[in-house]
C-alpha cells in the first residue's frame, strides 16, 4: 500500500507536470497564434494543466472513496403487499 | 552162572558175616567176660578172613576171566582201581588172549567146536591107518565138506585147527590115491602158466578193489569194521597162497616131468637095443632122471604142502572176513573165495596128474623091472649057456657062431616051451588071475573113482556154491539196483507228492496269510487313520490355538502398528508441522517465505485421515500457500515504514481526501509528535483511535512480538491511514493466520504424539 501512494504520488506529480507544460505550450501557442503573445494564454494553459493534473491528482487519492451507486426504484405497492 | 553163584556167595558171606558179627557181638556183649575178648578178636578175626578171602577169590577170578572182571568193575565201584592195582589193566587184544577171549566169549559154540574137533580128530585117528582106505577117503571128504560147511562162524583159532585138520587130511589122502589111478602124462608148463595168469588176474582182481581205510592193525575188532583191511587181508592171503600154489603147481609139474622123463626113459631103456655104451649111459641118465623124479616129488610134496597150508590160511581169512559180514567186502571176499576154490581146483588136478603120472611111473617100473628080470634071466640063461657073449644079444647077431646060435635056438625053443607052458598054465589060471586082477583093479579103480568122485564132487560143490554166491551176489546187486529204481521212483512219487501237497499248502497258507495281511493292514490303516484324525485334530486344535494366538498377536501388532502408524503419523504431522513452521521462518528480511504450498501439502497428505488436521491444513490462507507470508520482522520493519506513511495520510479518510487535506494531513504528520512506542491499554477507549496513538501502541506491540494485538490495533485506523496500511494488515493477517493454524497443527500433532507414545 504504501508503494501505492508513492506510486499515486509519482503519477500525480508526473501527470500534474505534464499538464502544466502542456497548458503552457498550449498557452504558448495560443499566445503566440491568436494572442498575439500575450502571456495570460500560458499562464491560462499553466494554470489550466496544473488545476487538470491537481483535480487527477485529487481524483486519484481519493478514487478508493469514490462510490458508484445506481438510482433503483421501488414501488410502494409491493410493499404493501408484503405485509399481508 | 559162576558170577551169579560167587556173587551169592559172597553176599551171603557178608550177610553171615554179618549177622556173625553180630551175634558174636552179642554175643560179646552178653558174655562180658574173659572169653568175650578172645570171641570178640576170634570174631573179627574170622570177618576178615572171610573178606579177605571174598575179594582174593574175586581178584583171582577176575584174572582169570576178563568179563567177570568187567562186570565187577562196572557194578562195584572202586574196584575197578582195586583190580588195576592188583592185577594190572584189563587185557586188550593180542593173538592169543584173543583166542582166549574167543573162548570165553562164546563157550557155547566153543563147547561145539571142541566136540566137532574131538570128533573130528578121532575120526582123524581112526583114519589114520591106511587099512580102511575108503572110509579114511569118506570121512576126509565129509570132513572136508564139514569144514567148508563150519566156515561161517568166525575166529582164527578154527582156522588153525582147520589148517592142521586139512593138512592132515590132505597128508593121508595123498599117499593112498597115487597107487590106484592110471598114468596120464599130461601136464605141460603152459597150462600151469595160464592157471598161474589166472591166479594172478585173480589177485590183482581182488587187489584192484581199494576201500580207504586208515586203521593199520591187524586185531579183530579192526578187521571188523574195516572193508579195507579185510580187502588188504585177503589179497595178502591170496597172494601168499598163489604164490604158493604156483610154486607147488611148479613143483608139481616139475615132479611130472621128471616122472614122464624118468618113464621115458626107462621105456627107452627097456626098448632100445643100443651098443653098451648107450645103453650104460642110459642107465647113468636113467638114474639121473630117477634121481630127479625123487628130488623133484620131494620138493613138489613139500609144495604141495606149503600151497595147502596157504589155500588153508586163504580159506580162514576168507572165512573170517565173510562172518564179518562187512557187505563192501562181500566180491572180494567172493572173488577170493573163487580163486581159492580155482586154485585148489588147479592144484588137485595138477596132483591127480602128478599121481597119473606117478602111477604110470610105476606101471613102467614095474614093466621095467620085469622086462629087467627077464631080461636079465634070459642073459643069465645065454650068459649060463654061451658065457662068453656078451649081455647084449640084440647086436652079437653076426658074430655068434653056429654052436652057439644052435645053442641060442635051442635055448629058444626050450624058452618058447616053458613059455607056452607058463602061457597055458597062465590060459587055465588066466581067469583067476584075471578076476583077482578085476578085483584088484576094481578096488582100485573104486578107490581112485571114489577120490576123483569125492574130488570131483568136492570141486563141483565148491564151484557150484561160488557159482550160487555168485548168483546170490549178482541178484542181490539187481535187486539193490530194481529196489533203488523203485525207491527213486517212490522218491519221485514222493516228491512229486509233496510237490503238490507243498503247492495246495503253499496256496492255502498265502490266502491265509493274505487275510491275516488284509485284516492286519486293514486294522493298520484303521489305526493309522485315526492316529492321523487325531493328529490333524491335534494339530487343527493347535492351528486354531496357534491361530487366535496369532490373530491376537496380529492384532496386538496391528495395533501396534496401528499405534505406530499414528504415531508415524503424529511424526509425519509433526515434522510435516516442523516443516510448515520452517518454511514459515524461512521469510527473509523482505521477502515473504517460501510458498507454503508444498508443506501444506505435505501436513495434508500427513493428516489425510484427520478432519481435524486436515481442517486445519486447508484452514491456511490461499495467499499463504501460493506467495507465502512475511516474517514477524519484516512486518515489523515494513509497519515501521507504513507508520510514517499513516500518520501522513491520518487526516484523510471518506469525505476528506482532497488534496489541501492531504496537505494539512502533512502538517499534522510533520508537527505531531507521539511517543514512538506506547504501550496499550488493556481496554481502548475513544481517544485511543487516534492514528497516531494506535501506531505508537502497534509499533509498541510489534516490537514485543505481538503482531496480533498490532494487528487488532493497525485495524482500528480509518480512512486513508487504514488504506495505506491495508497491504500490511491483510499481510499480518495471512501471517497469524497461518501462525495460528501452524502452531495449532504443532500443537496438535504435539499432543497426538504424546498420545500415541505407547504406555510401558
Amino acid at each position: 500500500m504504501a508503494a501505492e501512494y508513492g506510486r499515486k504520488w509519482d503519477r500525480c506529480l508526473a501527470d500534474t507536470a505534464v499538464k502544466t507544460v502542456t497548458g503552457i505550450g498550449v498557452g504558448i501557442v495560443f499566445s503566440v497564434l491568436f494572442f498575439k503573445r500575450r502571456t495570460w494564454p500560458v499562464s491560462f494553459g499553466s494554470g489550466l494543466g496544473l488545476g487538470m493534473g491537481y483535480s487527477n491528482c485529487q481524483h486519484d487519492f481519493r478514487s478508493p472513496y469514490l462510490i458508484h451507486g445506481g438510482m433503483v426504484k421501488v414501488s410502494t405497492t409491493w410493499k404493501t403487499c408484503n405485509f399481508f | 552162572m559162576l558170577r551169579v553163584c560167587l556173587r551169592g556167595v559172597k553176599a551171603s558171606a557178608r550177610k553171615d558175616c554179618g549177622r556173625l558179627r553180630v551175634i558174636h557181638l552179642q554175643q560179646s556183649r552178653g558174655y562180658a567176660s574173659g572169653g568175650s575178648s578172645s570171641g570178640a578178636s576170634r570174631v573179627v578175626f574170622t570177618g576178615l578172613l572171610t573178606v579177605s578171602g571174598g575179594i582174593g577169590g574175586t581178584v583171582l577170578y577176575a584174572n582169570w576171566d576178563p568179563k567177570f572182571r568187567a562186570a565187577v568193575e562196572k557194578n562195584v565201584p572202586y574196584s575197578d582201581w582195586l583190580l588195576g592195582l592188583a592185577l594190572g589193566p584189563a587185557p586188550r587184544d593180542s593173538g592169543l588172549p584173543v583166542r582166549k577171549r574167543m573162548e570165553s566169549i562164546q563157550p557155547p559154540s566153543m563147547m561145539e567146536k571142541q566136540k566137532k574137533t574131538s570128533k573130528v580128530k578121532s575120526g582123524k585117528e581112526t583114519a589114520e591107518p591106511p587099512a580102511p582106505e575108503s572110509s579114511q577117503a569118506a570121512p576126509s571128504p565129509s570132513m572136508q565138506g564139514k569144514m567148508m560147511e563150519s566156515i561161517q562162524p568166525p575166529s582164527m583159532m578154527e582156522k588153525q585147527k582147520k589148517t592142521s585138520k586139512v593138512k592132515s587130511g590132505k597128508e593121508t589122502a595123498e599117499p593112498p590115491a597115487p597107487e590106484s589111478s592110471q598114468a596120464a602124462p599130461s601136464p605141460s608148463m603152459q597150462e600151469a602158466s595160464a592157471e598161474a595168469t589166472q591166479i594172478i588176474s585173480a589177485i590183482s582182481e581182488v587187489q584192484s578193489v581199494p576201500a580207504p581205510c586208515d586203521s593199520q592193525a591187524k586185531g579183530y575188532h579192526d578187521v571188523s569194521f574195516c572193508p579195507a583191511a579185510v580187502s588188504a587181508s585177503l589179497e595178502d592171503s591170496l597172494a601168499s597162497t598163489a604164490q604158493a600154489t604156483l610154486q607147488a603147481i611148479g613143483a608139481q609139474e616139475a615132479a611130472l616131468q621128471a616122472i614122464t622123463l624118468h618113464t621115458d626113459k626107462l621105456k627107452e631103456a627097456m626098448e632100445a637095443e643100443a651098443p653098451s655104451e648107450e645103453k650104460s649111459t642110459q642107465w647113468k641118465d636113467l638114474e639121473a632122471a630117477l634121481a630127479d623124479r625123487t628130488t623133484s616129488m620131494s620138493d613138489a610134496k613139500a609144495a604141495l604142502l606149503k600151497a595147502n597150508e596157504a589155500l588153508d590160511a586163504l580159506k580162514g581169512v576168507i572165512d573170517s572176513s565173510k562172518g564179518l559180514k562187512v557187505p563192501a567186502a562181500r566180491p572180494l571176499v567172493l572173488a577170493a573165495e573163487e580163486n581159492l576154490h580155482r586154485m585148489m581146483v588147479d592144484l588137485d588136478k595138477v596132483v591127480s596128474k602128478v599121481q597119473s603120472a606117478e602111477s604110470e611111473a610105476k606101471i613102467v617100473a614095474q614093466y621095467s623091472e620085469l622086462v629087467r628080470e627077464a631080461k636079465q634071466q634070459f642073459q643069465r640063461e645065454v650068459s649060463s649057456l654061451t658065457p662068453e657073449i656078451q649081455a647084449n644079444w640084440k647086436g652079437l647077431a653076426g658074430k655068434l657062431s653056429t654052436d652057439d646060435l644052435n645053442a641060442l635056438i635051442a635055448h629058444a625053443h626050450r624058452r618058447i616051451d616053458q613059455l607056452n607052458r607058463e602061457l597055458a598054465e597062465q590060459r587055465v589060471r588066466e581067469k583067476v588071475h584075471i578076476q583077482a586082477a578085476l578085483e584088484q583093479q576094481k578096488l582100485e579103480d573104486q578107490r581112485s573113482l571114489e577120490n576123483a568122485v569125492s574130488s570131483a564132487l568136492q570141486h563141483v560143490k565148491e564151484e557150484a556154491r561160488l557159482e550160487q554166491e555168485r548168483k546170490l551176489a549178482e541178484l542181490r546187486e539187481v535187486i539193490e539196483a530194481e529196489m533203488r529204481t523203485q525207491l527213486r521212483r517212490q522218491a519221485a512219487a514222493h516228491t512229486d507228492h509233496v510237490r503238490d501237497v507243498l503247492k495246495v499248502q503253499e496256496q492255502e497258507l498265502r490266502a491265509e496269510a493274505e487275510q491275516v495281511l488284509s485284516s492286519k493292514m486293514l486294522e493298520q490303516e484303521t489305526r493309522y487313520r485315526q492316529l492321523s484324525q487325531e493328529q490333524l485334530d491335534n494339530f487343527t486344535l493347535d492351528m486354531n490355538a496357534a491361530y487366535a494366538r496369532l490373530k491376537g498377536v496380529e492384532e496386538a501388532i496391528d495395533s501396534h502398528v496401528e499405534a505406530e502408524a499414528a504415531a508415524r503419523k503424529a511424526h509425519q504431522l509433526w515434522l510435516s508441522v516442523e516443516a510448515l513452521n520452517y518454511a514459515l521462518k524461512t521469510a527473509g528480511a523482505e521477502s515473504p517465505s517460501m510458498p507454503l504450498e508444498d508443506a501444506a501439502e505435505a501436513v495434508r497428505a500427513s493428516c489425510t485421515d484427520n478432519d481435524f488436521a486436515s481442517a486445519l491444513a486447508s484452514a491456511l490462507p490461499e495467499e499463504s500457500l501460493k506467495r507465502g507470508v512475511y516474517s514477524e520482522a519484516s512486518l515489523r520493519a515494513r509497519f515501521n515504514a507504513l507508520r510514517s506513511l499513516a500518520r501522513r495520510v491520518a487526516l484523510i479518510d471518506e469525505s476528506h481526501n482532497t488534496l489541501y487535506q492531504y496537505f494539512l494531513s502533512y502538517l499534522q504528520a510533520a508537527l505531531l509528535f507521539e511517543k514512538q512506542q506506547e504501550a496499550p491499554p488493556t481496554q481502548l477507549r475513544s481517544e485511543d483511535l487516534d492514528p497516531f496513538k494506535l501506531l505508537s501502541y502497534a509499533s509498541y506491540c510489534l516490537e514485543h512480538g505481538d503482531l496480533e494485538l498490532a494487528a487488532k490495533l493497525v485495524n482500528q485506523l480509518r480512512g486513508e491511514a487504514r488504506r495505506v496500511v491495508e497491504d500490511w494488515l491483510t499481510e499480518a493477517r495471512l501471517t497469524l493466520e497461518t501462525r495460528q493454524a501452524a502452531s495449532l497443527l504443532a500443537a496438535y500433532a504435539n499432543a497426538a504424539g504424546l498420545g500415541s507414545t505407547q504406555v510401558p
